[in-house]
């Protein structure tokens, strides 16, 4: 049973172009950390990188899963898929549609999976009767209609329920780690209050928790141990909760006065999208 | 050392007297084979400048390779309708099999020879006929004797007059009017490796009538390379108030010449759900046409393509409004694999007596790999004045963001690009509403789809 999520050192390029710097985080289970930072600044792709999205390429660096006798599990070597077996989740923040496809079905071949990481495909799927009920008590803890899990996967979803399906995946899957990038955005404030309960009553004690945000209600119900400030593809901060509302509050230009290389950077990688924005 | 032998028989006049000896139909129809054989022998194959034919590779097809064949040996084939429902016996209560139709009627061929041809009898009792052509002709030529080669054109082409001329192994469901069939008929035409199937099919429902009919073609053995010819046509009457569901899936191995001429006739107030499969072949070449020719009939066209390999499948639709406020609605989805090619060739025709008419048309294809090609050709022909046609096409590739979506939810690459694919054909799925063939073909398409790259 894996006890950490350890990352070292992490440099991440997408398309040659380094966005990642060396990231350092080490989230234990059980934790709630918060990663903040300015648009830009690299966050979403640490949760891509770590899912293994192929776009993402990690020149340098590790990624690794420590279990409590200190068995240690390389996921860079995984499929993103093994990941997912092995007890990562990442919340993303614009979940892909797939036609056609229902949520509840998408779901039980998921949950299936992740509770039996051996299985192959073809190999039974979890009991219909099981999956429902199970589906359906998640559902109403989370106060969604029953018709919810009948729609094809984000096929037509607006932003809030977007994030509400992830929400619920997360419910499902019960991952060691979890990664939930922005999963706040789209909401409305009473949208977030919600969202911030069931996250804090789905994770517990069980689960690692990295939450990218740029708000602090999310955080309401999950006081992070850590809140880290990423700024040019580097945690170039960490601090307690109050960190978060202080950024919250006044912004980056504390950060950005502070840490004047890692300012640069960010500005050097802003020109560079700005120059490739133009080009394209 | 094996050398190639000549063919067991050719399309020739010897093989056609052959065939009225030992099939004979009654005289009427026996004129009309003669006069298609006459036509026959003034006839080449069709050239690319013929519009239906103008991407259609036939240049590898060699007409005198075949010919119509003797009985063969081999255990015919399951098919995909009937393999995975057994006999109604089985008391399994698993949901799985639940929706398993419990057959009407079946009728099976090899090479144009009837292997199996049975009806409930309590149907028979009620006046259904349903069987071989020389037995019902024979019997009740009469009833058919304005339907049977009088839907299709049988001689306005190679092909079609080919079939006017060889149709063996034929089969015939009439419904009398006010019977409803509650349960499937099956019929399936099979040949083993280098066969020939020339058979045709008639459905006529009468006034009220209803029923379902599954049919499809299949390959003895397992091998899925064979090769063979189909030179088929299908014509369906759907009477007054009546309702029919007919499918064909088309599922031959891949050496597979696959010629086929289909055509329905829908009557006032009734209603036809028409659904083309295919899998199979190596080269097809389909002309499904349906005429609305009474008051307020409706037509539900759906078709399920999926092709791999070097595979090139061609249709040729046509929607026929002849009669003021009727409704057509075609939906062909494809999808594409390796270096395969499907060509879709649509015709909404909307006569001037034909106003209120509701007409759609559409295509979409899921292209698998670089190297697969598709055509969506829709065109419209309007006379009336008030009428509302649309008509739509896209052409799309298994997003690389959707499999690592549902990779990232533990779903592995191959199952994710299933999953989206299956997605990508639910639209057409969800208005079949036949459920034991919604599961045989997303099975069957499922297990030929690999790792999209």
């Amino acid at each position: 049973m894996s006890e950490r999520l350890e990352i070292k050192n992490v440099h991440v390029a997408v398309e040659g172009q380094e966005i990642l710097k060396g990231v350092d985080l080490t989230i234990g289970r059980g934790e709630v950390h918060a990663l903040m930072g300015p648009n830009g600044s690299g966050k979403s792709t640490l949760g891509y990188a770590i899912m293994g999205h192929p776009s993402y390429e990690v020149t340098q660096g590790s990624v690794e899963l420590i279990d409590s006798d200190g068995t240690r599990h390389d996921i860079l070597a995984m499929e993103p898929d093994v990941r997912a077996r092995a007890g990562v989740f990442l919340a993303f923040q614009r979940p892909m549609a797939i036609p056609g496809v229902r949520l509840a079905d998408f779901l039980r071949h998921s949950v299936t999976n992740v509770r039996n990481p051996d299985r192959k495909e073809g190999q039974e799927l979890m009991p219909m009767r099981d999956f429902r009920s199970e589906l359906k008590s998640k559902m109403q803890e989370l106060s969604m209609d029953s018709d919810f899990a009948r729609r094809y996967v984000n096929d037509g979803f607006s932003g809030g329920e977007m994030k509400r399906a992830e929400i619920l995946q997360l419910a499902m899957l019960r991952p060691r780690f979890a990664i939930l990038d922005e999963t706040d955005s789209g909401l409305d404030a009473d949208a977030v209050r919600l969202a911030s309960e069931s996250i804090a009553r789905i994770g517990g004690a069980e689960m690692g928790i990295l939450i990218i945000t740029h708000h602090e209600q999310l955080l309401e119900h999950n006081i992070p141990l850590q809140t880290h400030v990423m700024l040019g593809g580097r945690i170039v901060e960490s601090g307690g909760p109050e960190l978060a509302a202080e950024l919250h509050k006044q912004g980056y230009d504390r950060i950005r006065k502070a840490y004047p290389e890692a300012a640069a950077a960010e500005e050097a990688m802003e020109a560079e999208r700005r120059l490739e924005a133009t080009t394209s | 050392m094996t050398t190639t032998t000549a063919p067991a028989s050719l399309f020739n006049r010897d093989a056609f007297h052959q065939l009225l000896a030992e099939n004979p139909l009654p005289e009427w129809a026996d004129e009309q084979r003669r006069s298609c054989m006459d036509q026959l022998e003034k006839l080449v194959l069709p050239d690319r400048r013929q519009e239906h034919w103008m991407r259609t590779d036939l240049r590898m097809f060699k007409p005198d390779m075949w010919g119509l064949r003797p009985a063969s040996s081999s255990e015919p084939p399951a098919g995909l309708l009937s393999a995975r429902f057994p006999s109604s016996n089985d008391q399994s209560h698993d949901a799985q099999t639940m929706g398993r139709p419990d057959y009407a009627g079946h009728f099976k061929t090899i090479n144009g020879h009837v292997v199996q041809n049975e009806i409930d009898p309590a149907l028979a009792e009620r006046g259904v006929l349903f069987g071989t052509a020389e037995d019902v002709l024979a019997s009740s030529g009469e009833v058919l004797k304005n339907h049977w080669l009088q839907i299709i054109d049988s001689k306005d082409d190679f092909f079609a007059a080919l079939h006017g001329a060889f149709h063996r192994g034929s089969v015939i469901l009439y419904v009398p009017p006010g019977v409803r069939i509650a349960e499937p008929i099956h019929c399936l035409a099979a040949i083993d490796d280098g066969g020939v199937d020339t058979s045709h099919v008639l459905v006529v429902l009468g006034e009220d009538a209803e029923a379902t009919v599954l049919t499809e073609t299949a390959a003895c053995g397992a091998a899925g390379s064979g090769t063979g010819f189909h030179c088929g046509g299908t014509e369906i009457v759907v009477g007054k108030n009546a309702l029919l569901r007919m499918v064909n899936v088309q599922n031959w191995d891949r050496g597979v010449w696959h010629v086929a001429r289909q055509k329905a006739i829908i009557h006032e107030n009734a209603k036809l759900q028409w659904t083309l499969a295919a899998l199979g072949s190596r080269l097809s070449q389909v002309a499904q046409d349906v005429a609305l020719v009474g008051k307020n009939a409706e037509a539900q066209v759906n078709g399920v393509m999926f092709t791999e390999g070097k595979q090139q499948l061609v249709y040729n639709t046509l929607q026929h409004h002849e009669a003021p406020s009727c409704r057509s609605d075609l939906l062909y989805k494809g999808a594409l694999q390796d270096r395969s090619r499907l060509v879709w060739r649509g015709m909404i025709k909307v006569d001037k007596a034909a106003q209120k008419t509701d007409g759609y048309q559409r295509n979409d294809n899921l292209m698998l790999s670089e190297a697969a090609r598709s055509d969506s050709i829709p065109g419209l022909e309007i006379e009336a004045d008030d009428v509302r046609c649309t008509h739509g096409a896209t052409s799309g590739r298994v997003d690389e963001e959707q499999i690592f979506y549902a990779q990232a939810r533990g779903l592995s690459a191959d199952e994710a690009a299933r999953l989206v694919v299956a997605g990508f054909f639910q639209q057409v799925f969800d208005r079949i509403t036949i459920a034991s063939v919604r599961e045989a073909l997303a099975t069957a398409i499922g297990s030929r789809i690999r790792r999209v790259s």
